[in-house]
């Protein structure tokens, strides 16, 4: 009898499943992984490539309509350049380093443009620079640590591709990585849709009827 | 994973996430030996990340080149095709 007032009184302890008390916690273990990074860009998928290509061809159309006389110190080929790269880090959707910096400095080029004033080139570089910098003094010397990257030929090359990948000169080195593999993917995707972009426009130049080619 | 705790006091990064985070790397890079990922150095990889990366850069540039001497050429009638196309 003592038994069973127990087991009453304390219903936590009920083995019994059956009770409705429980909550059921079946979608928290729906993914075992979770993801510490929200999910990067598809930079292989077809969609992606299109999305990047139609926005790539409107900047081109402003770049040409805007060519006569606002900037006359910067080629052609420049300005391409620089709405392709500004195209990308569009795409990108401010999920990675190396595209805001493209962006900020995009920003940075506009801003000085208008005011023309060097002080406040200053002022936006330190805002900017606060921004992205990481107190942790620790982090390249977490590096060094490591026993097989002791070496200074890859603490040499590591420094060299920080510099290459935007906004990545003063990440620690696991930072510079991830940022890596995902600049390489949009690279590629880039000169993917670039070349593309140039095939259309060469064949639709020698022949009239270009649907034909294309298909 | 043990080796996390070992250094947990000094350093987050870990010799396991780096060796991961370089075979991933190098694996985008156009190799044909690529699959054997055992046999390149990450000092080997991370050189040959820099030259990709370079080269990239270089086939922009160019394409640019090319890009802009096209559109100088072409009407605005065939961008509107392009983009047409492009709707597929």
């Amino acid at each position: 009898m003592m038994a069973s007032i127990m087991s009453s009184s304390n219903p936590a302890a009920n083995p019994d499943r059956s009770s409705t008390r429980r909550k059921k916690k079946k979608k928290i273990h729906h993914n075992p992984q979770i993801q510490p990074e929200t999910p990067k860009i598809q930079w292989q998928s077809d969609a992606q490539q299109q999305i990047y290509s139609s926005k790539l061809l409107h900047a081109l159309q402003q770049v040409r309509l805007g060519s006569s006389g606002s900037e006359p110190s910067s080629s052609a080929p420049r300005r391409v350049r620089d709405a392709a790269y500004g195209v990308l880090a569009a795409t990108a959707r401010g999920r990675t380093r190396w595209s805001r910096a493209i962006l900020t400095s995009r920003l940075k080029l506009k801003f000085m443009k208008k005011n023309n004033i060097a002080k406040r080139q200053r002022k936006v570089m330190t805002v900017i620079a606060a921004a992205g910098y990481q107190p942790r003094r620790k982090s390249k010397v977490g590096v060094f640590r490591l026993k097989s990257k002791c070496f200074p030929a890859f603490q040499r090359k590591a420094r060299v591709l920080s510099r290459l990948i935007p906004g990545c000169r003063k990440q620690p080195f696991p930072v510079v990585l991830e940022e890596t593999t995902d600049y390489i993917a949009a690279l590629q995707m880039q000169v993917r849709a670039m070349s593309a972009l140039a095939e259309l426009l060469t064949g639709s130049g020698s022949s009239s009827s270009s649907s034909a080619q294309l298909s | 994973m043990s080796s996390r705790r070992s250094r947990s006091g000094s350093s987050r990064i870990t010799e396991d996430q780096i060796n991961d985070l370089v075979s991933r790397l190098q694996q985008l890079l156009p190799e044909m030996h690529n699959r054997r990922s055992d046999k390149k150095s990450a000092t080997k990889v991370l050189q040959e990340t820099c030259n990709y990366i370079r080269s990239l850069h270089r086939e922009v540039d160019e394409l640019s080149e090319r890009l802009s001497e096209l559109l100088e050429n072409a009407d605005t009638t065939q961008a509107d095709l392009i983009r047409s196309l492009l709707m597929h």
